[in-house]
């Protein structure tokens, strides 16, 4: 919580340029680094030509990909904060496709997004159950809501799809009987379309602008933009009312907070089935995008939701970059595999850079090592022309690693996060 | 606190927990009109010959082997407070590099299978060092990277699969290693039948089943009664206490994340030395998975582990039978969810009464009775705090 408040002041001036660039909170270091990130693919998408960098074909389809995953981690988020572990989040997500799939066939899209989170809130409310009430270990139960969600799914298809006039079978339920609208910015993204025509041009850095905003802008439908908005919401929620302050209290000291008069048993509850139902939504996104309950169509997307949530340092903004990050990296693979490569120069730029940083700084271990790595990821690049269909597959969760991997870890969990709380006990 | 009491109190927890999973899938099963009395007649039926019913163990006992060292390597990290949910990347790579090097070479018997046994140990310990080495190196959280590692193993996998080490033709259907060589295949057990006077069954014991015996009892004496395996259990508990004693915490987590590899590693083992002999598109998976529940299940003893797994065993076994009879086969997967909840629901209930039982028993017979040794809770005369904090901690260390 410290990072929200650190202003300025409170530090020794360390240069107008330093300033400029690390002052301003967390907020306009976040701008600065999505800037010179726009810029680094700039450079990186000119020089290869891998026009699939920044296009915004891409750009949607990453936001599509992340979505589900951010929405899992919200609810990783929500439980996390009030102090229970979520490992459950992937059963939740099964729970939410189903209810998406059965109700979507029968009454619509709306009725779909309302049995998803429902199913997900059912989820959330047995692991509170188990968790807050019977003082299960958080990691076994979510385990257990894992295996039970999967045959729950699966025993429900197998009851009410197998003979059923509308369609659908023992792993997939029948069609959505509507899709939820799409939105576009018209003129800019839609109609005239002036983003795209700016994208076609493939000027340095203005193309790849325009490629982002139009990938964000146009077709976006309504479930995408709910989820977008949800980011800020619980950040509001969690950490500019009563409410969620309380809630937050019960994952850094439940102890202190019962005696301060929270109902902490109460808060885990609303905290864990508000949990469950995000990942919920997020099930029902994935049917959104499919027009269909399918088996195994979240595939593993909670655990990835999970990780993004520790990616993000347990915060709202960080979980959305860490989403947004395996979702590009995700759609650029989905979308050309030799795009990929072109991430390879991408990380040779990177090395390079921490290379010449950890000069300066004459930390020269690992000044060599970053080198080496650079030169050893610029070879590749240079020689590779495609890789094949197997490891492409798993560009986004080798980005995900590499980039934990090479950020500092200065992550802080809830401190109560994971500890059961039992009153009177403590 | 009687003896008997004690056991009647251990047992108290396993036999509630199936009592009560079979009691709410009963309640799901009879809300969806279908007759839970018949589903588990189904389950329970071995069929009626002596040869079939043998049959019926045998496939439960092969199945049971893979689930047993899946339990234990997701264990080994438990009991020291790590997370190892990547042991389902960590086997599939293993199993395919062991297949791939099996089949290239030509040795005698008994040396054939040790090597594939050690590359695929070996190529499972390295696998889950990573995490070891980014957690400690990095403070990579252990959850994240393993998760991440396991879609990076199975990409690989199938990369391997399809391409350097491609053994099956170019239009099959299934995509396959090539075959290990007879002398690198592990013969079935089924003399032991004969030897005890039961039926031959027509399939055979995987010969396996030694191996992962002495490696289950190899875990639990190094566990208990080794310097390592005290290091581990209480870094386990209080990774404050044991970095102040002198234990190398970064090192314990290499050490621990290697040791729980490299038991990964055998997981398929089984499999690929009893019956397939190569590794396929459709080589057994998600052992990694049911592997957290057994453990679990188990309480992360190599003793629990073995009874979990040889349930979990018994009601794979039955999803063929259920859908011959036409009945849903998912239900099985219900039962195994609801028995790992209800499990570790009964244990916390088994651990409160205990304490309670305790906290009375102390206060009722308190200053008067000298321990004589035999019995937990008069032993401590130090009042209701005693035996609590000792129940306590002994529950810290299954949990």
């Amino acid at each position: 919580m410290s990072t929200v408040v650190s202003s300025p002041g409170t530090r020794p001036s360390r240069g107008p340029i330093t300033d400029l660039l690390t002052g301003g909170g967390p907020v306009r270091r976040a701008l600065w680094l999505a800037i010179a990130a726009l810029v680094l693919f700039s450079l990186v998408r000119a020089i290869s030509g891998e026009e699939a960098l920044t296009s915004s074909s891409t750009m949607a389809a990453a936001l599509l990909l992340a979505v589900p995953i951010g929405l899992a981690a919200l609810g990783g988020l929500f439980s996390e904060r009030a102090g229970v572990v979520n490992i459950g989040l992937e059963g939740m997500m099964i729970l939410g496709t189903w209810g998406a799939g059965y109700a979507g066939y029968q009454w619509g899209w709306a009725a779909a997004l309302i049995g998803g989170v429902l199913f997900g809130a059912l989820g959330g409310l047995l692991h509170a159950v188990a968790t807050v009430t019977f003082g299960v270990d958080h990691v076994v139960s979510g385990v257990a809501i894992n295996i039970l969600a999967a045959g729950v799914a699966r025993f429900l298809s197998e009851l009410l799809y197998t003979d059923n006039p509308a369609g659908g079978g023992v792993t997939q339920s029948p069609a959505l009987s509507s899709g939820p609208p799409e939105l576009s910015i018209p003129v800019l993204s839609s109609g005239p379309d002036l983003l795209g025509d700016l994208e076609r041009q493939h000027w340095f850095l203005i193309s790849d602008v325009a490629g982002v905003l139009r990938g964000f802008t146009s077709g976006v439908g309504v479930l995408t933009i709910l989820a977008v908005l949800l980011v800020p919401a619980s950040y509001l929620l969690l950490w500019r009312t009563a409410f969620g302050l309380r809630l937050r209290s019960c994952g850094e000291n439940p102890a202190a907070a019962d005696s301060l008069g929270v109902a902490v048993y109460r808060m885990k509850y609303i905290a864990v089935i508000i949990s469950g139902a995000l990942a919920g939504m997020g099930g029902v996104f994935l049917v959104f995008i499919a027009g269909i309950y399918r088996e195994n169509q979240t595939n593993g997307r909670g655990f990835i939701g999970l990780a993004a949530l520790i990616f993000g340092n347990w915060r709202p903004g960080g979980l959305a970059a860490g989403a947004g990050l395996f979702g590009f990296a995700d759609a650029l693979q989905l979308r050309s595999r030799t795009a990929v490569v072109a991430l390879l120069l991408l990380v040779a730029v990177l090395l390079a850079g921490v290379a010449i940083w950890q000069a300066v700084r004459r930390h020269l271990v690992q000044a060599i090592l970053a080198g080496g790595f650079a030169a050893l990821s610029l070879t590749c690049y240079l020689l590779i022309d495609e890789l094949p269909p197997g490891i492409v597959s798993f560009t986004p969760h080798l980005t995900t690693l590499l980039v934990l991997s090479l950020a500092s870890q200065r992550l802080r969990m809830p401190q109560a996060d994971g500890l059961v709380y039992r009153r009177g006990e403590h | 606190m009687t003896v008997l009491r004690r056991i009647g109190l251990a047992l108290f927890a396993p036999v509630l927990a199936v009592v009560v999973a079979l009691v709410i899938s009963s309640a799901v099963m009879a809300a969806l009109q279908v007759n839970p009395l018949q589903v588990f007649e189904v389950m329970l039926d071995f069929g009626d010959t002596p040869a079939q019913q043998v049959t019926a163990i045998v496939v439960i006992v092969n199945r049971a082997i893979p689930l047993f060292l899946a339990g234990l390597a997701v264990a080994v990290a438990f009991r020291m407070g790590l997370f190892n949910i990547g042991v389902e990347g960590q086997y599939r790579l293993a199993t395919i590099v062991a297949a791939a090097v099996g089949a290239a070479v030509a040795l005698p018997g008994p040396l054939h299978i040790l090597l594939i046994v050690v590359v695929a140990v070996v190529v499972a310990a390295l696998w889950a060092g990573i995490v070891a080495v980014l957690k400690v190196t990095r403070g990579v959280s252990e959850v994240i990277s393993s998760i991440m590692l396991n879609f990076i193993a199975l990409g690989l996998a199938s990369y391997l699969l399809t391409g350097p080490f491609r053994g099956s033709a170019e239009g099959a259907s299934i995509i396959s290693t090539a075959e290990i060589p007879e002398s690198g295949q592990l013969g079935g057990l089924n003399a032991i039948f004969g030897a005890i006077g039961l039926a031959n069954p027509p399939r055979q014991l995987y010969g396996f089943l030694p191996i992962a015996i002495v490696v289950g009892i190899f875990i639990a004496v190094l566990l208990n009664r080794t310097r390592f395996g005290y290091d581990l259990r209480v870094s386990g508990l209080s990774p404050s206490a044991a970095s102040a004693s002198g234990v190398d915490a970064r090192g314990m987590v290499v050490k621990t994340m290697l040791l729980s590899g490299a038991v990964a590693g055998l997981i398929g083992l089984p499999d690929l030395l009893g019956s397939t002999h190569s590794y396929t598109t459709d080589f057994t998976a998600g052992l990694g998975f049911l592997g957290i529940a057994v453990a679990l299940l188990g309480r992360n003893r190599p003793v629990g582990i073995a009874f979990a797994a040889l349930l979990f065993g018994f009601l794979d076994r039955s999803l063929v039978p259920l859908q011959i009879a036409d009945f849903p086969a998912s239900v099985v997967t219900i039962i195994q969810g609801t028995i790992v909840l209800a499990v570790v629901v009964a244990n916390e209930i088994a651990r409160r009464v205990t304490l309670r039982s305790a906290e009375r028993g102390s206060a009722q017979v308190a200053p008067p009775v000298a321990g004589d040794g035999g019995s937990g809770a008069t032993q401590t005369p130090a009042g209701p705090a005693g035996p609590a904090g000792d129940t306590d901690q002994r529950q810290g260390v299954q949990a």
